[in-house]
């Protein structure tokens, strides 16, 4: 069983995405970076649910494919309706408030 | 194995319908308003939000059957629980979620923000708090948190052309999402090591491998960091006074007591019934969790000239409060029971005396316009009944007797005693402390309301609305009767996680 192999990838992915939430300035590429982590988080559970034999990871990660699209439609909406009234989606822009 | 799964035959799973009422109506009562919004169109406007309080009102009737009828229900082999813990917790979201549809009524009338789809989503948003009561199995925490979360971040935008509003939604989005990213991957390494999705199954191998697996340990830091971010612990707290400020004041009302009360009753489920093994993980984190929110908050809370930020920093300090009892959750088993009992006591008193906060905030804001400290001041002059009411809820939030914050803080110090350990000891010394300090900038604003004059004079008395006042009666009378007599809030919150799980 190759599980190190793809719990590895898995970790890298998830730094990876880490990084470019962390790093990212522009908020559709902050959006990608989720999905990375969450695509990590997906090969993880099927990779486990593999190794144990069992549907309960498959079930889960489908769950999380269902839901982070509809996160991501509301996500792209808010970002749609930030470059509507801004003309820019560059997060270190958006600093109204004190943070 | 795959052929084992292709022979088996569907056995359909057993569903208790009575179970599973509350989360039906609460659905029926999302649709009707949908539908009765396509079919009478601009005609049904007035009516929405009394017929959403309503239908909240009509969630509560099964909940009284169901804990009159008093047995546990154990739907989908565990998945899905309806204990006292859940009911308890369940009756608290409706409760809060009644209170800020009557916040809502009149400012989103007049703002004409979309009446209909808002408290279509805020339904959305109270079924997966009730759903997340019940919850015992990692898919449907996170499908339960999801629900929750995603009307919420849509809430927060809803000013759609406020600039304020706007940047608050983006802020609340990604912060959100990325923390149930995070939380999802300590998920997967949890199933990993069980091979199971359902908590009590977690709970059971965790116990099992034993403290030295080092993907037990991430993945318990992971989910917690994950569920701090929701209840806005330090150091995960960033986003909450951005987003509180920009949001529209009912909706901060919502996320600052029922949106974070789901975060806690997740963890607690999480914690009773999944980590429970590895306390030597989870109390040393809640320790740092809870000493750090409640100074950061506290410190940061004396600075503040905005009354919204005052109480996001305020509430920072109060979920410092609320998880401390977890830090000696894992002693023994009785001291298990009184820490979560202490913290449902927090939540329900939390609930009602932040939302009476909001409810004031709100009816001033309706005359100054704005959320400064400096526009309330002298509110005394012009509207004494709203300052004696803010007296009473900030006095309950810095915990003075007899209002009921005295209660619930009362309890978490007696956990802390009790536990006999010398980090209980060390929190309960800084929880002490932190009291002190809260005390100040409570007292500093209500001095600033009673003894200040008003500014440029003005003493034209604050437009009251039925909903608004009676919202405020709701909370006044909840925060005064679990402070006079502490036993109704006692009897309801002596709830036990331990038992069922184990």
């Amino acid at each position: 069983m190759l599980l190190n192999q793809f719990l590895l990838l898995s970790a890298v992915l998830f730094a990876i995405g880490v990084y470019g939430v962390l790093a990212r300035r522009n908020g559709v590429l902050v959006l990608m970076s989720i999905e990375l982590i969450l695509n990590a988080v997906n090969i993880n559970l099927v990779a486990f649910s593999a190794l144990r034999e069992t549907v309960g990871g498959e079930v889960f990660a489908l769950f999380v494919i269902a839901v982070a699209a509809a996160e991501v439609g509301v996500g792209l909406a808010m970002v749609l309706l930030l470059y509507r009234n801004r003309r820019s989606i560059d997060l270190t822009e958006i600093d109204l408030m004190r943070g | 194995m795959t052929v084992d799964l292709l022979t088996l035959a569907f056995q359909r799973p057993h569903i208790d319908w009575h179970a599973v009422a509350p989360e039906l109506t609460l659905l029926s009562v999302g649709a009707l308003i949908t539908l009765v919004d396509i079919v009478f169109l601009e005609k049904a406007r007035p009516y929405t939000a009394a017929l959403s309080g309503l239908g909240v009102l009509a969630t509560l009737i099964p909940i009284l059957t169901l804990a009159f009828d008093g047995a546990d229900r154990v739907m989908f082999g565990g998945a899905y629980v309806v204990d006292d813990f859940a009911l308890v917790t369940k009756a608290v979201f409706l409760l809060a979620g009644y209170v800020v549809i009557l916040l809502s009524t009149n400012y989103v009338a007049e703002g004409d923000y979309w009446e209909n789809e808002y408290y279509g989503l805020l339904l959305a948003s109270l079924m997966g708090m009730v759903m997340m009561a019940s919850s015992r199995d990692l898919i449907s925490i996170f499908v339960a948190l999801e629900l929750l979360s995603i009307p919420a971040y849509l809430m927060v935008a809803w000013r759609k052309r406020d600039l304020r509003s706007n940047e608050a939604g983006l802020k609340y989005y990604l912060m959100g999402v990325f923390a149930s990213a995070v939380m999802l991957y300590g998920m997967s390494l949890l199933f990993g090591v069980s091979g199971s999705t359902q908590l009590s199954h977690i709970g059971a191998s965790l116990a099992e491998v034993g403290p030295s697996v080092a993907v037990v340990t991430m993945g318990v830091i992971f989910v917690v960091a994950g569920f701090a971010f929701k209840v806005s612990a330090a150091p995960f707290h960033t986003w909450a006074p951005d987003v509180y400020e920009g949001a529209p004041t009912p909706v901060t009302a919502f996320l600052a007591v029922a949106s974070k009360a789901a975060g806690f009753v997740a963890l607690l489920q999480l914690v009773y019934v999944g980590f429970y093994a590895r306390a030597d993980v989870f109390e040393p984190l809640v320790w740092i969790l809870a000493a750090v929110s409640m100074t950061v908050g506290n410190l940061i809370a004396l600075r503040q000239t905005n009354l919204v930020r005052l109480m996001a920093y305020s509430g920072v300090a109060q979920t410092g409060f609320i998880i401390a009892p977890l830090a000696v959750a894992g002693h023994s088993g009785a001291i298990g029971d009184q820490a979560l009992s202490a913290t449902v006591t927090y939540l329900a008193i939390y609930a009602a005396m932040n939302l009476g906060a909001f409810a004031v905030i709100i009816t001033l804001a309706r005359k100054t316009g704005s959320a400064e400290i400096g526009s309330f001041h002298g509110a005394f002059h012009y509207a004494p009944a709203l300052t004696v009411a803010m007296t009473v809820f900030f006095g309950s939030l810095a915990g003075i007797p007899p209002l009921g914050g005295w209660f619930a803080k009362f309890e978490v110090f007696r956990v802390l005693a009790t536990a006999g350990e010398p980090w209980g000891y060390a929190l309960a010394v800084v929880a002490a402390v932190n009291a002190v300090i809260a005390l100040y900038y409570y007292a500093n604003v209500l001095l600033k309301m009673w003894v200040e004059d008003a500014p440029e004079g003005d003493h034209s008395p604050v437009p009251f609305t039925p909903s608004l006042t009676s919202a405020l009666a709701i909370c006044g009378g909840v925060t005064l009767l679990f402070g006079v007599m502490p036993q109704v809030v006692a009897r309801f919150t002596d709830v036990s996680l331990l038992a069922l799980g184990g």
